[in-house]
Parts: C-alpha cells; sequence; structure tokens
C-alpha cells in the first residue's frame, strides 16, 4: 500500500494495473468476449512451457534447447489516465493449469464463461477459483439456438456458493461484456468488505 | 509464426519436430541464455507497469544493450506499457521479456511498478471508479 501520494507525478509512481481473468470451456467465447469490451484489438502473449510446465508438459526427449508456447489472449480497458483494466483469457487445456496460478495471482477476479449445452466444461473453472476464494461471476453465453436457462438453473446445476453472480450474456456484444465486468467488480467489492469485517469480527 | 529466424544453425536430431507440433523457439538465445531475471530475481507479473526512467540520459550507455532491449524501451517511450503488452508488441516470451527487463532494470533505464499483493484488493474509491469508467464506456 502506498500512503499517500496526492502530489506524484501521476501515471508514474500512481499508475495502477487490475487484472481480470476470463476462464471457461475452449471456444465458449473467451477471446470474443475480451474482444468485445476491449478497447485494443486482442493482443498475444506467449508463456514457455519449459518455464513451469516441464512436470506438467512432457518435453521429455526434446531436451531444455525446443521450447514450445501456449499462447494468451489479453485486452484492456483505460478508466483514466493511470487506471487500467487487463482482462486476460486463461488458455483453455487443462495441462496448462500452472499458468493460472501465475495469472490468478493478485487478480481482481474472474469471469467464468459457461455454455449450457456443455456446462461441464466450466466446472474446472469454477473449482478453481472457489478453492483460492478468487471472486467470480458465471457469465452464460447465450448462443443463438442454445435452449435458454435461467439463471438461477445454472446456478444450481453449478452447484454455486449462495451468493456468486450468474448473468446471462452475449460475449459479441460490448454492452453485455460491460455489465458482466460490472457485476463481477461489484461482487469483488462486497467479498472484499466481507472479508475486512470477518477478520475484524 | 516462424520463431526459428534467429539465425541459429537448427539442432541435429530436431528435424522431427515438424510444423504440425506448434511454435518451436529457442527463446533464451536472446537472453544469453539465462532464463531469469538478473541477482534481485523479481518476478514481473504480467500487468507490472513498465515506466521508462526519466533520468535515463539518451542512448549514452546502448552498447551494452541487444536490439530486443532496444525495441523495448522505444516500446516504452510513447506511454506506460504493461509487461503482457511489452511481450506482445516485440513479439517476445514473456519469460524473455522478464529477464530482459530485469536488465534494463537493473542499467536504471526502467521502473517497473510492484506487483500486487495476493489476497489485496484496491480500495473501495478505486473500485467505484472503475464501476462507474466501465458504464461510461
Amino acid at each position: 500500500m502506498v500512503p499517500e501520494h496526492s502530489d506524484a507525478s501521476e501515471a508514474d509512481t500512481a499508475a495502477l494495473a487490475l487484472k481480470i481473468l476470463v476462464a471457461g470451456g475452449f471456444g465458449v467465447g473467451k477471446t470474443t468476449l475480451v474482444g468485445a469490451v476491449s478497447e485494443i484489438r486482442p493482443l498475444r502473449t506467449e508463456e514457455l512451457l519449459s518455464e513451469a510446465g516441464q512436470s506438467v508438459d512432457d518435453t521429455g526427449g526434446v531436451s531444455q534447447k525446443v521450447t514450445t508456447t501456449v499462447a494468451m489472449d489479453f485486452g484492456r480497458i483505460t478508466i483514466r489516465s493511470g487506471l487500467s483494466l487487463y482482462l486476460f483469457g486463461t488458455p483453455g487445456q487443462d495441462r496448462f493449469w500452472f499458468l493460472w496460478d501465475e495469472l490468478s495471482q493478485g487478480a481482481l477476479g474472474a469471469v467464468v464463461l459457461a455454455d449450457t449445452r456443455r456446462l461441464e466444461d466450466c466446472f474446472p473453472a469454477v473449482d478453481y477459483f472457489e478453492h483460492r476464494h478468487i471472486p467470480f461471476v458465471v457469465a452464460v453465453n447465450c448462443f443463438a439456438g442454445a435452449r435458454t436457462y435461467g439463471a438461477h438453473d445454472v446456478s444450481r446445476a453449478l452447484d454455486l456458493d449462495q451468493g456468486t453472480p450468474v448473468v446471462l450474456c452475449d460475449a459479441r456484444d460490448r454492452a453485455s461484456g460491460k455489465e458482466v465486468l460490472i457485476r463481477l467488480v461489484e461482487y469483488a467489492g462486497r467479498m472484499h468488505t466481507a472479508r475486512l469485517l470477518n477478520s475484524v469480527g | 509464426m516462424t520463431e526459428d529466424t534467429n539465425g541459429a544453425p537448427r539442432e541435429p536430431g530436431s528435424q522431427w519436430y515438424d510444423g504440425e507440433a506448434g511454435p518451436l523457439v529457442r527463446p533464451y538465445a536472446m537472453t544469453g541464455g539465462r532464463t531469469r531475471p538478473g541477482p534481485s530475481g523479481v518476478r514481473f507479473d504480467l500487468i507490472a507497469l513498465v515506466t521508462l526512467a526519466t533520468t535515463a540520459s539518451g542512448t549514452g550507455d546502448d552498447t551494452t544493450l541487444g536490439p530486443e532491449h532496444r525495441s523495448l524501451i522505444d516500446l516504452c517511450r510513447p506511454e506506460t506499457q504493461s509487461v503482457a503488452e511489452l511481450a506482445a508488441g516485440a513479439d517476445l516470451p514473456v519469460g524473455v521479456v522478464r529477464v530482459l527487463l530485469g536488465d534494463l532494470l537493473e542499467l536504471g533505464r526502467v521502473t517497473v511498478s510492484r506487483p500486487v499483493p495476493p489476497a489485496q484488493l484496491p480500495d473501495e474509491r478505486i473500485l467505484r471508479e472503475v464501476i462507474a469508467g466501465l458504464r461510461a464506456l
């Protein structure tokens, strides 16, 4: 925590970046959602598998000389000069779980995108964030033609903790994506306050 | 993307690793084989913000810098950049960018914001600001 820096030459010392993760099964629309709300074309960053993944990803026989990478898409929303929100689409495949640990460090929260036609695809993400007490909302991407379920049905099917928001959304739609993020930030704030109260009570 | 553009000859015996196996890189050639940033051992978060040090004068000591170092500096010139943006902008893997940033940090060419401590959220005022900002988009 920086105690006081009201006169700090803004953007330099006072610059703050917040991180939100977008998780969910393969092909559920993570990059689409990031692209819909990002002010920049989603960028792609590559993480080297040899860094942390050797035990996970079998690179035996390739030796340390050759390394494969896994790509992550991300976008940015500038709230104001010196305050930005970064959205990271998490790699879908289970074998890249180790990357999530780094991504979720210091994250404000997460959006778990769900498709009701294959709801089970988002179970691992729900588990992950619940176990680590990372605030998350479930955003049901309402694909055209997909039978629509109510938020309550999804909440029950996923056996979510009480209070975890479920939002119906269209990942392609900017306004809809914004709403998902707003719900997440509100929820993260509530979780944070509740934790503070617990710690003093 | 063809990552094998460093001019390094292919390692004998690696030819079996064909295009379908995904991108192949020899990424740490640019860092002199180092896979971790400098002695300080700092690990830059993906959203750590990198700003050019205002005190760094011109290009005086650029002989110690490689082309990749310089491209990172160039990317930071217009505005503060996150580590993730630098990696995307320079088309380098994040691990490599971390090592290069460690060099630049030690040389005093850049400043890097501290990562957010785990389990610590920004204060309520910031969260309200974020919500208002999102609504206004």
